[in-house]
């Protein structure tokens, strides 16, 4: 059973990672609390049902093409709705929830509720220490560590994540030092967007694609995020392996009440708070920068 | 000038009051409110079954209504009841107060549709509700039946027939399973989603498999809405379970057979999945649902009665799939509202409560009749057994829903075979088989 619950709780970490990566990217660089982040990867899932279902095309294609667009869609939202108001944070909250709804009324109105999918990447499944893991599983916590690596390599070994790192630790010094702040915020926004695309493209083969399915997730990323620390990369990426297997160690240890993994995760974040209301990296992260 | 103005107020007034009040008097049309889950299959089998209904009844003039003869009007409402039981009762609401309906079909979630038959027994008005299962949606009829009497379940049968139906079935496979793989006693792990209506089947599960002769092993009870069940698959495979009784109506359906047979668990799925009803279900499982059994109404090529062939045949021509249990509103309208309309002349809904409730037909799906309970109040609830209603047992086979119960199914001992038309036998997945023969 212990296998079980491990190999269980680093496929519920690694979907939840890759999903907190992005929102923990633009929160840290730009202190913007994107709530339609999770919106983005449904529009990318629904990409990818469209262009595999109604265009026939190879869903690996269909995955790059559903990155661009929702990316590009991602940024025109943010020049449209999120600039303009962006020194309010407040407002920001209310502008992403909303433009989350009307892009999950969107979807219903074209897609209507129907339950769809998308097939895997690879299909069949391996068996470890006699635990049956699908490979689309396999690939999904890869691509988690592939994604975490790139973010950081981003982050610490080029200019754009020097101008990144610069803009979120002091915007005024930042740009006195002849950066552009704007175009800085507007490109990792169009980075975390693509993040939460390319998480949508991973993650879709193991969800069941509705205009709904960015709700549980957009919950489960704030309480990892909330959990690892606001902004911290680092932070985000073991809070959502603390979720994970939490949520693992429900299913098996309370079959009865499995339907109450995502509230056992929620309580274990509220814990964390109570004891570091900074969350697990939020200081760290601070003296990081 | 103060007179002008209040004549011309009152003159208004009394316009808009004539306005609004104008399709409520100038009424030439029977009203029925549909009400459902309208963006979700089960709202749009509402609809559809609802549309085809007043389609038959128009295209032949409409009903006598005592002398006068009055067309079939539909009035859609979205009931959003997946999402929010407020948006449910406001949409009630509406088609109580603006649209002035004269009878009421749908329903889904039982959370929503127990908050929808109040409104609709504010008002008086007949509400035959086609999707909620849980018994309390009749029981109240039987103790309050002044105020509840206008509530009737038009499909499906109550959760204890509807248990009582998934044991029959398991029972069944069970025996398969046996005889084919010399499994000397069968394990049963119960999966069912966190929903009102499932809770009494649980507790009747746990009761009554042990005295079927097999062993229950767990257990689990995942969000209705999961996306992921793979550690419940892996802690039931883990249990050495041989088949998995599953209760689902909502979206985990999906995940679950997609992931079960996508990690080839060793466990037949029998019970309910309303996913697996659908005609979608293979492509939204992407193939992995085969050999999924799941209780239906209907399936393509299995006839119940004479009606049932050429309904599903019309239903198929008209939306091009196969139509699920909410779309036994054709049923409700064409042979229960309509000739009780006409035998009553009236629209009166005491009137046509009291010819309904003591009346017996045969639709597509069955022979209907409306139950009393132990003491011989009225239930308004479905008889369930041979002869009326008992639904069916459908299989995933390579792409295609068959048709697999009834099959040679007795009732009783001395009771004769029961086998509907177009039944085929069961299949167990090669997966299976492949882990316990021996």
């Amino acid at each position: 059973m212990i296998a079980d619950i491990i190999i269980g709780g680093l496929i519920n970490g690694s979907v939840y990672a890759l999903l907190a990566i992005g929102f923990s990217l633009i929160f840290g660089a730009a202190r913007i609390v994107n709530l339609a982040h999770t919106a983005f990867y449904m529009v990318a899932s629904y990409c990818i049902y469209f262009a595999t279902h109604k265009m026939g095309i190879h869903p690996v294609l269909a995955m790059l093409v559903a990155i661009i667009l929702v990316t590009l869609i991602g940024l025109i939202c943010y020049k449209l709705f999120i600039n303009p108001i962006r020194e309010h944070e407040a407002a920001v909250l209310i502008a992403t929830i909303a433009l989350a709804m009307a892009m999950q009324e969107i979807m219903l109105l074209i897609f209507t509720g129907d339950f769809l999918s998308v097939p895997s990447l690879a299909s069949g499944y391996l068996k470890i220490i006699g635990v049956k893991i699908a490979y689309q599983q396999l690939l999904t916590i890869g691509l988690a560590l592939l994604i975490l690596a790139g973010v950081w390599t981003l982050l610490k070994k080029t200019r754009l994540g020097l101008a990144i790192r610069s803009t979120a630790d002091d915007r005024e010094v930042a740009n006195l030092m002849g950066m552009n702040e704007s175009r800085v915020a507007m490109i990792t926004m169009g980075v975390s967007v693509g993040l939460a695309a390319f998480a949508g493209a991973v993650v879709v083969p193991l969800a069941v694609v509705n205009p709904h399915m960015w709700m549980h997730p957009l919950i489960m990323m704030l309480a990892v995020v909330v959990l690892g620390g606001l902004g911290s990369l680092k932070g985000s990426f073991i809070g959502a392996y603390i979720l994970g297997f939490a949520e693992s160690l429900v299913v098996f240890l309370i079959p009865m009440g499995a339907f109450l993994k995502g509230s056992v995760a929620l309580s274990i974040m509220i814990l964390v708070l109570l004891i570091r209301p900074e969350g697990l990296f939020g200081v760290a992260f601070e003296e990081e920068r | 000038m103060r007179r002008f103005r209040f004549v011309a107020t009152v003159l208004l007034v009394a316009c808009l009051v004539m306005a609004v009040g104008f399709p409520a008097w100038a009424a030439k049309t029977i009203k029925i409110g549909v009400i459902g889950p309208m963006n979700f299959m089960q709202g749009k089998g509402h609809w559809n079954g609802a549309t085809m209904a007043a389609e038959e009844i128009n295209a032949r003039g409409g009903l006598w209504v005592g002398k006068k003869k009055m067309k079939v009007e539909l009035v859609k409402a979205d009931s959003n009841e997946f999402l929010s039981i407020t948006d449910a009762t406001n949409a009630m609401e509406l088609l109580l107060t603006r649209h002035k309906v004269d009878f009421l079909v749908g329903g889904f979630r039982t959370e929503a549709v127990l908050a929808m038959q109040d409104i609709a027994m504010d008002y008086k008005k007949i509400f035959i509700g086609c999707g909620a299962a849980h018994p309390e949606l009749c029981t109240r009829v039987a103790e309050d039946y002044k105020r509840y009497k206008y509530w009737f379940r038009g499909t499906p049968f109550n959760s204890k027939y509807l248990v009582k139906t998934c044991f029959i079935h398991m029972a069944t496979v069970g025996a398969i399973l046996k005889r084919a793989l010399n499994i000397p006693k069968v394990k049963v792990a119960i999966v069912a989603e966190k929903a009102v209506w499932v809770d009494p089947m649980i507790a009747a599960a746990k009761g009554f498999i042990p005295k079927m002769g097999m062993e229950v092993v767990g257990v689990w009870r995942p969000s209705a809405v999961a996306t992921d069940v793979t550690a419940e698959l892996s802690a039931i495979q883990r249990s050495g379970a041989h088949m998995i009784f599953t209760t689902f109506s909502s979206s985990v359906g999906i995940p679950f057979a997609r992931q079960a047979g996508e990690l080839k668990i060793p466990a037949a799925q029998v019970g309910i999945n309303v996913e697996a009803q659908k005609d979608g279900f293979w492509e939204a499982t992407q193939g992995m649902g085969n050999y999924v059994m799941t209780m239906n109404t209907y399936a393509r090529g299995v006839e119940t009665n004479d009606l049932t062939g050429p309904f599903v045949n019309r239903y198929i021509e008209r939306f091009g799939e196969v139509p699920t249990y909410t779309a036994d509103t054709y049923q409700v309208i064409i042979y229960n509202l309509a000739p009780v309309i006409e035998e009553a002349e009236t629209l009166d809904a005491d009137k046509l409560v009291a010819i309904i409730e003591n009346r017996e037909y045969v639709g597509p799906g069955g022979k209907v009749k409306y139950m009393k309970d132990a003491e011989g109040r009225h239930l308004h609830d479905l008889t369930w057994g041979p002869g009326y209603l008992t639904s069916l047992g459908v299989q995933w086979q390579d792409g295609k829903l068959k048709g697999v119960w009834p099959n040679r199914w007795k009732p009783s001992k001395d009771a004769p075979e029961i086998t509907y038309r177009g039944i085929v036998p069961y299949k167990i997945a090669p997966w299976i088989i492949q882990e316990y023969k021996k």
